[in-house]
């Protein structure tokens, strides 16, 4: 077993050694541009990103032609948002969206805010869900677009996605989904789902970074965008550039293993998190896990996802004393800003908990041998934090924490 | 974001982690927080009341790496020292000895308070005892 142990997989993962052998061609044998359409070294770049497209439409339930490549998600939560408001622009004004989105499409719904959109951000309750009657009553007559993320980055929730995808077609209003974290993870399922707009990026499922998809809806209805990045008309004039090829392949490569593994893969995930969920919960007190989590049901949670929370423990201390284990935390002390997790405070969970929470993300190249290490580790240092703490040795005195009076400076 | 060794230092292992008997007229405990990042600080000294030297020193931090490599020094520093050097000691020190980087300066300001309201503490309980010294 190799240190450190990699164990941030929503924030990254490791590329798929299979990915990369099917991307090597396409550097240095075949590296024609795509869109070069009088020679063979143009026709065999296209070749493999048409068969990319095909790979990527049928993890997701789509068609190759409703698959538009993009930079990542980021790029294609831009498009989505920013490309819907400006092309229904006479249908209406109002997006509706929630408020524990990835920053990607928040801050872009503050950039259409300054040009006169107006958005409601719907809240979460505290298992991290949106409320489907609050949606429903937030639609309006100028409502043109509904973005839900698929599944939470920091706490791995899924949210309900097929009852969201009725709510819309009823009242006529696109759907968009970043889809990120789900893709690949658990079945997504763009008809079945009643999605019209979807986000994916490569290195999110074991691929490339630097590319990703916006799956676009060709019929019932037929989405159209404005374009954000002009010049060339590339993908049906919903994004020029020249074509990222190698990434594009690698992409298309991932998606198909994602495919094929994912059933066996979401089993492993399962268990490797629910035996780490389950050490670390029996060997110390006050731990909580944030976010829902009916029992492994991944109608409700990522299957490798787990973000728990450490009673009187600083997530940022937790980190250093793990320093052979790569995760991250919703602590104030790990952001530039001094802000606890945005997503956890949405949850009503308290600072106090934000501060002491450790997100893991177990991945495809985690071994049993890996969780084990880590689970024993974590108590250790949370056992040796908590002699640290004096907000422990009040709590075990029977102080009631909310009500003693700090000095403040 | 990488630490200082001297920040590492302290964590592994910290030192004087721990509590003194918070009811002794010889300790005094000062116990702060800083709202922007949650940290809360405990320190607490142990001081001969005939010589005013720190004999003892003690801390609890829930914080950063930062936070409790910065009240671990704090203690180390105290210890031997008068309680008014000890009302002396800046958070500037603290942030030059551990090299500590903008976004951590905080972490050293709370210690700075901390020394002085444990100092603080102490001096009101002296002056408790003592009745007559506070007759201008």
């Amino acid at each position: 077993m190799k240190t450190p142990i990699y164990m941030d997989n929503h924030a990254t993962t490791r590329m798929d050694p299979r990915v990369f052998e099917a991307m090597k061609p396409y550097f240095m044998d075949v590296f024609g541009n795509a869109a070069s359409r009088n020679h063979s070294f143009g026709w065999e770049a296209e070749e493999a990103v048409e068969k990319s497209r095909k790979q990527i439409a049928d993890l997701i339930g789509a068609t190759a032609k409703e698959i538009v490549f993009t930079s990542g998600a980021t790029e294609s939560n831009n498009l989505a948002l920013k490309g819907v408001a400006e092309m229904y622009a006479e249908r209406g004004d109002h997006i509706i969206t929630q408020v524990i989105e990835h920053k990607a499409v928040l801050d872009t719904c503050r950039r259409l805010e300054r040009d006169g959109v107006r958005v409601t951000y719907l809240p979460v309750k505290q298992d991290g869900l949106i409320d489907l009657d609050q949606l429903r009553d937030a639609i309006t007559d100028k409502t043109i677009l509904i973005s839900v993320m698929y599944a939470n980055n920091e706490i791995g929730v899924v949210q309900p996605m097929k009852e969201i995808g009725k709510i819309a077609k009823e009242k006529g209003v696109l759907f968009h989904s970043d889809a990120a974290q789900a893709v690949g993870k658990i079945p997504v399922n763009v008809v079945q789902d009643g999605i019209d707009l979807l986000s994916l990026t490569g290195h999110k499922l074991y691929g490339p970074k630097g590319v990703g998809a916006l799956y676009v809806r060709r019929r019932n209805p037929r989405v159209q965008l404005t374009a954000q990045m002009d010049g060339g008309g590339h993908e049906r004039g919903m994004r020029s550039g020249t074509l990222n090829v190698p990434g594009i392949v690698g992409l298309g490569a991932a998606c198909e293993i994602a495919k094929r593994e994912m059933q066996e893969e979401t089993k492993r995930m399962s268990f490797l998190r629910d035996k780490l969920k389950d050490k670390l919960m029996s060997e110390l007190d006050e731990v909580f896990v944030n976010g829902s989590i009916e029992n492994g049901s991944i109608e409700h949670r990522l299957p490798h996802n787990l973000n728990i929370s450490f009673a009187y423990v600083d997530g940022e201390s937790l980190l250093m004393g793990i320093n052979d284990i790569a995760v991250s935390s919703g602590s104030a002390c790990t952001s530039a800003t001094l802000e606890p997790s945005y997503v956890l405070k949405a949850l009503g969970a308290g600072d106090d908990l934000a501060h002491s929470s450790i997100r893991f993300g177990i991945g495809r190249f985690n071994t049993e041998e890996e969780v084990d290490y880590v689970a024993n580790r974590v108590i250790e240092v949370v056992r040796k934090l908590r002699e640290l703490s004096p907000l422990y040795e009040m709590a075990k005195a029977g102080v009631d924490l909310s009500k003693v009076s700090l000095t403040a400076h | 974001m990488a630490y200082s060794d001297k920040v590492l230092e302290h964590y592994n292992p910290p030192h004087n982690v721990g509590s003194l008997d918070k009811s002794s007229p010889d300790v005094g405990t000062g116990m702060v927080g800083a709202p922007e990042c949650g940290d809360v600080m405990k320190l607490q000294v142990k001081v001969n009341p005939e010589t005013g030297v720190i004999e003892d020193a003690k801390f609890k931090t829930f914080g950063c790496g930062s936070a409790i490599a910065s009240s671990s020094l704090a203690t180390e520093w105290l210890k031997g020292r008068t309680v008014d050097q000890a009302l002396a000691v800046k958070n500037t020190a603290i942030v030059n000895e551990l090299s500590l980087p903008p976004v951590k300066i905080h972490c050293s300001v709370l210690a700075e308070d901390a020394i002085k309201a444990a100092i603080g503490d102490y001096k009101s309980k002296q002056n408790a005892a003592k009745p007559e010294a506070l007759a201008v």
